[in-house]
């Protein structure tokens, strides 16, 4: 460990209510004059990408902007349902910036660093101003004023809403404001243009290499500094709820770069999605929690018992959550929820043509509300159900499993966002600072929007105002050598003509992930991973097939470049969840659970992130700890009995 | 079950293209339209052929980046719905599938059934958007919006820019597009400032990009997958005839 950096996180002195405040005023400034000299790169046009080069753009920075989607728009972030939520209290119900402050920091399990998760408490406000004096349409009350509602358990109403739209509402706005900044000429709009590795230059990142998706040239790119805003990992397992082009593979040449990546292992299984349903199945499609209100859950009591579910009488039916959690009951946390239908199913009791599902059952409540009233709550989910599966759940159960939905890990930075490479910020999912080990619903969004319009555009010019580096242009012999190592690793994969597309692979790669690196996870199982990856890495660069040709339109060499880099993350993921042997969050490890079967979180020995440092192809990556610091929210056990 | 598909090739934006045929076995009621195409792209792979290239991300109806013309209309027969968002439950056995891509003179096809939709994008740069810069809003609550007001901005912000109103078009005319754009900020007090530069801005944009003129066939509102109502191009042509004399009058 003598040679690896020291990972400081910059957290500013004083108590965590002032560190931002204090923070901001000690930051230095870029000459606004100046301002337009310094070219950013900013890839990603999610809420994090699109709302960092919209700020940046107006501050007058020269903003180059990254993204794989014919336009910045369509960036995944657009998918999210439910809501975002801020600290405004205006339900008068108790809520304040303490509140989202203490309810985040817990709800990661104490992973997560206090004084980020205060900053994103305190500009949580902010975002909802501003994106309300953008016209996002968010859902309003008769007399005018903004509506909330309370979401995934929280005891407060703080989560703002666009009917079931929020994220493509949020989105909007951004990709409103970012247009803005192209009409002015601050921003360039570079789509269809995937970021393949990252330029340094006296080990600052000074540059990045794409491939222009259409002509399927390399191109290169110069800057003062690189932002990375790609988001989040979770189709490393294949099926998730993530949008299919969601890939790991800017932040992973980052991380061979020398960025470390943190907690890889922390992923979050979302309780309530539509199972799958046959070989072919390409994604998995959440299903709003909130059905949870009314639904009740339930397998039959005896193993393989495959009768039609109004054939099983009552007493032949377990409501498992609520027999096990008496006070919660189908309301417990998304976790413990998970890891319950991962259980019953692993028993031999779950249902349907898989046997990976459990039912959600609104028997019950139609019985006691109506048809009609459950139709006023829940209508537009039913017919998405109805119509993915053919099923009406008016009639029948619906039939529900857990799926991949939202990685808590992610590039390391340091307060101010940076990365471990000078240089390179990382922004919104693909970073790894607020959520610890466990993410709240609603909390992404909002950790987006406040890394890009709040945070970043004071600390990129901290950055910039205090490093001297000379004037770099992608002529550098830098640029040549990545450009030629990019090359190269594209010629590799394009010469294999084996005989399976990266999808087998994918897929193949996905199951070991959900079956041992899911939701829960064991030393046995995960040595087994960590010996199976390799082995599916070593074929798939034998045995490959990519049709056509590279200088061209080639959706199946996109998608073999993000396969190969998962077949390498889902290792990393495996080993740092082998490493963290105690449960905490999403990440349970059989080991670490009580006489209950509840998980056991253990302080003593992982109260810290857990930083992963890349030392070459095939080499066991190095373990680099920040320890983390609770002088506020004093860590206590979550119990949901 | 067996499905035979026709399915339009063309390798490049100035290559010709032709409708090539296609027939896969072994499709399953449960598949997703797009799922059907994978499986088919996955077999093409197999027997050393290219696969045919389209779009897709959310596969769940709102990314707006699939669209494909399915028998002659636009994201499908069924109505009120994306490509991916298409099973395979509403196909029979033996079906014949006509698959091409989304077609306007201001869209150019890029590969098979891969489209360029930029012109969207340059039409919202001439003003989709309220000119506000991050840190600069007051309070929210300080700007009450009706619920209705907020109900109707919503019916038109529900757009998800897939081009399937300008591919239904005979005209091949995006101002279903606009219009849902230029008519959210219209119930919004936000939107007020701006109101006549946004319509001149976006109409001019629309027309320089070469979509055609509205005459009021409506196929664009029985195509969008959002139900969004040709209302909004009603509005759409009030503000802009209304900014045109302000402007003129000025
Ligand atoms: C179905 C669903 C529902 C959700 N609902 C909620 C919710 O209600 N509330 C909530 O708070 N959160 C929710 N989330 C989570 C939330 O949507 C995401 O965490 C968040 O939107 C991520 O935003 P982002 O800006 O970090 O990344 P993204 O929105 O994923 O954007 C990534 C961007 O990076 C670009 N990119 C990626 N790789 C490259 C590359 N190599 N080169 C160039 N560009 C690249 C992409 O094109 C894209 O523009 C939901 C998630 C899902 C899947
Ligand atoms: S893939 Fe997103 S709308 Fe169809």
């Amino acid at each position: 460990m003598s040679d690896a950096k020291i990972l400081d996180a910059k957290i500013p002195e004083g108590p965590v209510q002032d560190k931002w405040t204090s923070h901001k005023f000690n930051m230095k400034l870029v000459n606004p004059a100046n301002k337009r000299k310094h070219t950013v790169i900013v890839v990603g046009t999610g809420l994090a990408g699109a709302s960092a080069a919209a700020s940046l753009g107006e501050l007058g920075y020269n903003v180059l902007n990254f993204c794989i989607q014919d336009s910045p728009r369509r960036a995944h972030s657009v998918a999210a349902q439910g809501g975002i939520n801020a600290a405004k209290n205006y339900q008068n119900d108790g809520d304040s910036v303490y509140r989202l402050f203490y309810d985040t920091v817990k709800g990661g399990d104490f992973r997560a660093r206090e004084a980020n998760v205060h900053r994103l408490a305190e500009v949580s406000t902010s975002i909802i101003d501003q994106c309300a004096a953008q016209g996002v349409p968010f859902a309003r009350e008769y007399g005018g004023t903004l509506a909330n509602r309370s979401f995934g358990g929280a005891q407060v109403s703080r989560t703002f809403y666009a009917r079931g739209q929020t994220g493509q509402q949020l989105l909007l706005g951004a990709y409103g404001a970012l247009m803005r900044q192209v009409e002015a000429g601050s921003v360039k709009l570079f789509p269809r243009r995937e970021m393949l590795d990252l330029v340094k230059v006296d080990d600052l990142a000074r540059g990045i290499i794409c491939r222009n998706l259409v002509s399927g040239e390399l191109e290169r790119y110069a800057a003062d500094a690189v932002l990375l805003c790609t988001g989040g990992y979770s189709t490393v397992f294949y099926l998730s709820t993530n949008a299919v082009n969601c890939n790991a593979t800017a932040a992973w040449r980052c991380y061979k770069r020398g960025a470390y990546f943190a907690n890889p292992c922390f992923t979050q299984i979302h309780p309530t999605c539509i199972p799958r349903m046959g070989e072919t199945q390409s994604k998995l499609t959440l299903m709003s929690e909130s059905l949870r209100n009314d639904g009740r859950v339930w397998v039959p009591l005896k193993k393989g018992d495959d009768r039609k579910p109004s054939d099983i009488p009552e007493n032949e039916r377990d409501y498992y959550l609520e027999t096990k959690y008496p006070a919660f009951g189908n309301l417990v946390p998304r976790d413990i929820a998970s890891r319950s239908a991962k259980e019953v199913c692993d028993e031999g009791r779950g249902v349907g043509p898989t046997g990976y599902a459990v039912y959600l059952d609104f028997g019950d409540a139609i019985n006691r509300l109506g048809k009609e009233a459950i139709r006023q709550r829940y209508g537009n989910l039913f017919s998405m159900y109805h119509e993915i599966t053919g099923d009406d759940p008016y009639e029948t159960p619906m039939m529900i499993y857990p799926a991949p939905h939202y990685t808590m890990g992610g590039l390391w930075v340091d307060y101010n966002l940076m990365t471990t490479v000078d240089g390179l910020f990382a922004l919104g999912e693909a970073n790894f600072s607020d959520h610890g080990s466990n993410r709240l619903g609603a909390s992404a969004l909002m950790q987006g929007l406040s890394d890009g319009y709040f945070v970043i555009p004071y600390t990129l010019g901290n950055y910039i105002a205090s490093t001297s580096m000379k004037a770099v242009d992608t002529d550098a012999p830098e640029f040549d050598q990545v450009e030629k190592e990019v090359q190269e690793y594209i010629d590799n994969l394009m010469s294999m003509d084996g005989d399976k597309t990266a999808d087998e692979y994918h897929r193949q790669l996905g199951n070991i992930m959900i079956d041992k690196v899911g939701m829960s996870r064991d030393t046995e199982g995960l040595n087994w991973a960590l010996e199976e990856i390799p082995k599916i890495r070593e074929e798939f660069w034998k045995n490959l097939r990519i049709p056509g040709d590279a200088k061209d339109y080639n959706k199946e060499l996109e998608k073999a470049g993000r396969v190969a880099d998962f077949l390498e993350l889902g290792e990393l993921m495996a080993r740092d969840a082998l490493e963290r042997n105690e449960s905490c969050g999403g990440h349970f490890r059989v080991e670490s659970q009580d006489e209950e079967g509840e998980a056991k979180r253990d302080d003593e020995n992982y109260c810290h992130a857990a930083a992963w440092r890349y030392l070459g192809l095939g080499d066991t990556p190095e373990l680099v700890k920040e320890p983390l610091h609770y002088e506020n929210v004093i860590p206590s056990t979550r119990s949901y009995k | 079950m067996k499905i035979n598909l026709k399915i339009w090739r063309q390798s490049g934006p100035d290559a010709p293209g032709r409708l090539v045929d296609y027939s896969i076995d072994g499709i399953d009621q449960s598949q997703s339209f797009l799922e059907m195409l994978d499986t088919l792209n996955e077999k093409i792979i197999k027997d050393g052929g290219e696969p045919v290239a389209f779009e897709s991300d959310c596969r769940e109806g709102i990314c707006g980046n699939c669209g494909l013309v399915i028998n002659g209309v636009a994201h499908g027969e069924k109505g009120a719905c994306t490509t991916c968002e298409v099973r395979m439950r509403s196909f029979q056995d033996g079906d014949t599938v006509t698959i091409e891509p989304f077609r306007a003179k201001a869209f150019p096809i890029i590969k098979d059934l891969v489209i360029n939709r930029s012109a969207f994008d340059r039409i919202m740069a001439k003003g989709g958007y309220v000119a506000v810069n991050t840190g600069s809003a007051q309070d929210a609550n300080l700007l009450p919006v009706h619920k209705d007001a907020a109900e109707a901005a919503m019916d038109s912000a529900a757009c998800i820019g897939c081009g399937a109103c300008v591919a239904a078009c005979p005209n091949a005319s995006a101002s279903l597009f606009v219009g849902a754009k230029i008519s959210q900020y219209t119930w919004l007090p936000q939107g007020q400032v701006e109101r006549s530069t946004r319509a001149l801005g976006m109409v001019k944009q629309m027309d320089a990009e070469g979509f055609g003129d509205c005459s009021n066939h409506a196929e664009c509102e029985a195509a969008c997958p959002k139900e969004i109502s040709i209302a909004n191009i009603s509005r759409m042509r009030r503000e802009y005839t209304k900014a045109l004399f302000a402007e003129q009058g000025s």
